[in-house]
């Protein structure tokens, strides 16, 4: 390895390789980047934008933070409520499915796996129906729960992996020491599985906060209207406006963004403790 | 990333105890997992068994108001059977799924394998890649609809610039939007695809390949012989988990074209949504719907059979 380093033709060679993985990056990343450039230009409108922002202009993206500021705050309300109730019901089920021996735990599983399956606009066809007999359309609460199934067998899944390698005799030690079971999962499991709660949460609020067709389907008004719903309708309504929807939709990325780049670590600690079993 | 873990089961052993307080220890373990439990049913069970009835169920804009949608027998299976845009819808679908599944899975593969070279910041490029993910799928297609727009989109002035036409109608062309939509959707499964199949890779042992290459071996036999076998599992999964997003597909359809021109890009996704929540026809979107599931359950089944042969 140490002598292959050293030759300038693999060296060049590896170069190279870099070369093409720019590239690659290059064409996979344009539409992110025609996105930013397009809302840095607001005034070209429905002409053609620029290759480079020469001038940079924030209008846009002051137009957008008018039109759409409220809707981000709705999603950010809606995404966090997702990840609560998802939170509060996956992980102790997770807890429940991983210790106890259970009857029907592996149907349980199976079922949460197989919910994967249903397509989301059969749920929302017939959760409208419902929703109307409960009160629940155009509710926040409405919206949480249908956002929160988008995160529940996920995190299931995920956490149940991670508690059942949580160590027997740390959970006996709890319970000599007289805590109930409820306690010795408050305090003690869910300590432990730190990790996993995160990367659960994060994900949950990442398909909360990308979830379209519940807020398409479950709202009639514009009292809770997400993000993605009001760019969707922004195009409708601002067909020359191009650069205050590209703006608005760069603003739709940063939570996402922000919440990766600060829980980094937790995510990649939450995979490889999920997917090495 | 999280099917590996079906079958672990590390239950506690519970001591023999009195019947009441067995009792009482069963029901508080039941506890855990109950609201679990109840939620999937009313959120994935009760959605399954609701589309079902639905789909004999006279429902008009009205219904809501009355409450009344009368049961009508097969009137709307027959009603949408006979429409013309179930079967484009159909094969739209089919033709979406099969597409988008070769480009992102070749594509991804094909990068992932060029990823396990030694290259300068590779884990850097690696990772910038997953960067899309950070958009939501609407808002992808927003963008991307602005792109492929015939005028003023940047692709066509791209090819302008080259001399290689540069008119194309990519969304707005009935014998091209499909394609298009295709083309998008490629783009957006590519990073999934490219990071599972890298795990895959990661787990294949080194001492196979130097096996291979003192044998002589060509790049394509040792892909051909010991990368595919090893990575089979993985790429299951991938294929398997991307045919359940891709056979559903809303959102992004919705974004690029509305399903148009002219029905071009319906598919049985946007069918559903159009017949129930823009002509309120909820007894026809059930339809639509339930023939959906059925398309799931028929490959879920046999997926399970094809992974039952194959492992143990």
């Amino acid at each position: 390895m140490a002598a292959e380093n050293a030759t300038p033709r693999a060296d060049r060679r590896r170069w190279g390789s870099t070369a093409a993985a720019v590239l690659v990056l290059g064409v996979m990343l344009f539409p992110l980047y025609w996105m930013l450039n397009t809302a840095l230009q607001p005034e070209a409108g429905l002409l053609e934008v620029d290759p480079v922002p020469h001038r940079p202009d924030l209008s846009g993206f002051a137009k957008a933070l008018d039109d759409q500021g409220g809707h981000l705050l709705t999603s950010l309300v809606v995404s966090l409520g997702a990840v609560v109730i998802c939170l509060v019901i996956a992980a102790p089920a997770a807890y429940g499915l991983a210790r106890f021996r259970l009857r029907g735990t592996r149907t349980l599983v199976f079922g949460t796996l197989i919910t994967q399956m249903v397509p989301g606009i059969v749920i929302a066809n017939a959760l409208y129906t419902s929703y109307v007999d409960l009160g629940l359309v155009n509710s926040y609460a409405g919206l949480m729960l249908a956002d929160a199934s988008l995160g529940i067998p996920f995190s299931i899944v995920l956490m149940r992996s991670f508690m059942v390698s949580v160590p027997a005799e740390v959970i006996e030690a709890a319970q000599m020491d007289g805590a109930g079971r409820l306690r010795t999962f408050l305090q003690v499991v869910l300590p432990m599985s730190r990790n996993s709660l995160i990367t659960s949460g994060l994900f949950a609020f990442l398909f909360a906060w990308s979830d379209f067709m519940f807020a398409l389907t479950l709202n009639t008004t514009d009292d809770v209207k997400p993000i993605t719903l009001g760019i969707y309708q922004y195009i409708g309504a601002h067909v020359g406006d191009w650069g205050s929807v590209m703006a608005a939709s760069v603003l739709s990325a940063i939570p996402a963004a922000i919440l990766l780049v600060l829980a980094q670590k937790y995510i990649a600690a939450g995979i490889t403790g999920g997917s090495v079993k | 990333m999280t099917t590996s873990t079906v079958t672990a089961s590390g239950a506690v052993p519970e001591a023999g105890a009195p019947v009441p307080g067995r009792l009482r220890r069963r029901l508080a373990r039941w506890g855990f997992v109950a609201p679990a439990v109840l939620f999937m049913l009313l959120f994935f069970g009760y959605p399954l068994v609701r589309n079902v009835v639905m789909s004999f169920q006279h429902y008009t804009p009205e219904t809501f108001f009355t409450g009344e949608a009368p049961l009508n027998g097969f009137d709307n299976w027959s009603t949408v059977f006979q429409d013309d845009v179930f079967g484009k819808a159909l094969w739209h679908t089919l033709v979406f799924t099969a597409g988008s599944l070769l480009g992102q899975f070749c594509i991804g593969l094909a990068l992932a394998v060029f990823f396990t070279r030694k290259f300068p910041l590779n884990g850097v490029l690696r990772s910038l890649i997953l960067l899309p993910w950070l958009v939501p799928m609407v808002v992808s297609g927003i963008v991307w609809r602005r792109i492929l727009d015939q005028d003023t989109g940047v692709l066509n002035s791209f090819l302008d610039t080259l001399g290689l036409g540069g008119h194309t109608p990519w969304l707005t062309d009935p014998h091209m939007a499909l394609l298009s939509v295709i083309l998008v959707n490629i783009w957006i499964g590519i990073p999934f695809n490219m990071v599972i199949l890298y795990g895959g890779l990661q787990e294949v042992p080194r001492e196979l390949y130097e096996a291979a290459a003192l044998d002589g071996a060509s790049a394509w036999r040792t892909f051909r012989s010991i990368t595919l076998p090893v990575l089979r599992p993985v790429i299951t999964v991938v294929l398997v988990l991307g045919f359940m997003s891709t056979v559903k597909i809303l959102d992004l359809i919705l974004a690029l074209t509305d399903g148009g021109p002219a029905d071009a890009t319906q598919t049985l996704g946007t069918l559903t949504y159009q017949n129930s929540f823009v002509r309120l026809d909820f007894g026809a979107g059930a339809v639509v719907g339930n023939v959906l599931i059925l398309i799931s359950a028929v490959f879920a089944v046999f997926y399970l059979r094809a992974n039952r042969t194959e492992g143990k």
